[in-house]
């Protein structure tokens, strides 16, 4: 807990991280490490915990303990421009709006109030539209595409901005085999460029070569931690050393 | 034209253009947020602000501005702790106003009547001082809505999302209710406290049935907001109505009219079908005897695969090929 971010520091820290909503334990005890440039999924059972944990990390729900990002705690946390979140497709709130104008929204963390957007800012836009493979239907309306469309365009709006730490929740789910590829083929770049990665992974699918570890949840707490094994499918429970269990708070049961 | 060079009438029609730009401008932002009759609430509790005008002998319009955007603005962080849910504490807070609104009239020896005035517009109210207020607020919504327009929207559209670009969303979220309670308050002398809602929903969903986009329906929401409330304003001269309630006629009319333009536009963007389980047929079907050509605009609902796209109907899926159409 450095008031100055170390240069060295993990992309995310959590330490004892408790997430109560409406009275009700939904992470407990959370803590875990994520360095720069790793891929991690973070898996479990509907109802672990998964989403919740994402959000805390972000600020999105009240937690207890402690949480930094990039070597901030994140109260303190002010440069957003380098968070490129992509939250589950259903709580999205979009009527009429383009594709164009829902991945527009990702720059706005770099763009100044009342001011036009630059024409390096129209050219992100575009680019990411591009690399989502949406460029022809840029100018569709959000709600006429289909889920593995929609789905692209949420993460091109994470791509736009100048994020070098994506939370992805739930990217492969109810999308088509294209979009899967695509996805894919994106996370591929990013790992390339050192960007990290955590999202939330019901099934790795295409992701597997990709990704370097896997949290597990079970009941909102931690129960694995390690090495992603691809032959497993990532559903393999690690046992957590012993020196973690302290370090996690997690009794040995 | 001789209602041009009458002092009233300029006036009306003035305030008749701020109000057809601003209500269909915030209206864009609530409509999106699925607040479509929070701008009715609003109304109901400006009439608590006029009527502790009248009980206090002062301009109704400031003090109504005032009790609506306090108002606005309580209600904005009662819904942010979450303590609205089920409505209940809303609907006590919108009749109370209306209710509170007519006691103090009452108590002021105002009747109905002169209240009536405020609830559904009328041409002869408006002076040059109201105007003036009318105007310069009236900038200020159209300013904010204009100008803040992406983060508005991505504020309603993803609040999570908008939270993690670290949008200033709590600001946000309270400028769009005390803009829309402003917008409310400025248009009680044009359409009305009880009407001024469906100046805020009517001409945006008209606009959605007529183009794509976010901006371009707030821009055509506003074009036909002017129309309908200038229109009105010249009729309810004519025929001697409450202004509100021809305006609202009027808009509701244009949008029943826009009712075909959305069929060709949903024509245009059909929706997609993803499949399942994506496997090439196993041998080459040919259809019945196919006259209708499939397009991307026909509207039939279109199924990309394998490098081509199907077209789904009547239990079929159409895949053109040589001259006719495979069952794919």
């Amino acid at each position: 807990m450095t008031a100055e971010p170390r240069p060295s520091a993990p992309a995310i820290s959590a330490h004892q991280v408790d997430v109560v909503l409406s009275g009700v334990p939904i992470v407990r005890h959370a803590g875990f490490e994520i360095g720069v440039g790793q891929t991690v999924a973070v898996t479990g059972n509907n109802g672990s915990g998964k989403t919740t944990l994402m959000r805390a990390l972000l600020g999105l729900v009240p937690h207890r303990g402690t949480v930094e990002l990039f070597g901030t705690e994140l109260s303190r946390f002010r440069d957003w421009h380098r968070i490129g979140y992509v939250p589950q497709r259903s709580t999205i709130l979009v009527q009429q709006a383009t594709a164009r104008e829902v991945v527009a929204s990702g720059r706005l963390g770099l763009r100044r109030p009342l001011w036009p957007a630059s024409a390096a800012d129209r050219q992100a836009v575009t680019d990411a539209l591009v690399r989502v493979g949406m460029a022809d239907r840029a100018q569709a309306p959000f709600v006429r595409l289909s889920g593995g469309q929609q789905q692209r365009v949420l993460i091109a709006r994470a791509l736009a901005g100048t994020a070098d730490l994506m939370v992805w929740d739930e990217p492969l789910a109810g999308v088509d085999q294209t979009t899967q590829g695509v996805l894919a083929e994106i996370l591929a770049e990013l790992r390339e460029a050192g960007t990290t990665v955590v999202m939330v992974l019901h099934e790795p699918g295409p992701f597997e070569p990709l990704i370097d570890r896997a949290i597990t949840l079970a009941d909102g707490r931690v129960v694995a931690d390690g090495p992603f094994q691809p032959a497993l499918g990532g559903h393999e429970v690690h046992e957590l050393p012993h020196s973690h269990f302290h370090e996690t708070g997690l009794e040995v049961i | 034209m001789e209602w041009l060079a009458l002092e009233f009438m300029q006036r009306a029609l003035l305030a008749a253009v701020i109000t057809g730009l601003t209500a269909p401008a915030i209206g864009t932002y609530l409509v999106q947020r699925r607040l479509s009759l929070l701008g009715d609430g609003l109304g109901h509790l400006a009439v608590a602000g006029v009527g502790l005008a009248f009980l206090t002998g002062t301009a109704p319009l400031p003090v109504a501005v005032v009790v609506c955007v306090v108002g606005a603005i309580a209600i904005e962080l009662l819904r942010e702790l979450g303590r609205t849910s089920g409505d209940v504490g809303l609907a006590i807070l919108f009749y109370g106003g209306l209710s509170g609104g007519l006691l103090l009239a009452s108590l002021a020896g105002q009747g109905t009547g002169t209240l009536s005035a405020f609830l559904f517009g009328s041409l002869l109210t408006i002076n040059a001082t109201e105007l003036w207020i009318i105007a310069g607020l009236g900038a200020v919504v159209l300013v904010v809505c204009l100008g803040l327009l992406p983060q508005l929207f991505a504020v309603s559209a993803d609040e999570p999302f908008a939270r993690t670009i670290g949008l200033p969303v709590r600001v946000y979220n309270i400028l769009i209710v005390a803009l829309a309670a402003v917008t409310v308050t400025v248009s009680m002398r044009t359409v009305g406290l009880l009407l001024v809602s469906a100046l805020m929903v009517v001409p945006v969903a008209t606009a959605n049935h007529l183009v794509i986009g976010f901006r371009r329906s707030m821009l055509v929401a506003m074009g036909l907001g002017v129309l309908a409330a200038v229109s009105g304003t010249i009729g309810s001269y004519q025929f001697d109505t409450a202004p509100g309630a021809l305006i609202v006629v009027i808009a509701i009319g244009v949008f029943a009219l826009s009712w075909p333009a959305s069929l060709l536009l949903a024509r245009r963007y059909a929706p997609f079908v993803e499949l399942t389980d994506d496997q090439p047929p196993r041998s080459h079907e040919l259809t019945e005897e196919h006259p209708h050509v499939h397009s991307a605009t026909c509207g039939h609902p279109a199924v990309p695969h394998a490098g081509h796209v199907d077209y789904i109907h009547d239990g079929h899926r159409h895949a053109a090929h040589e001259g006719h159409y495979d069952e794919h």
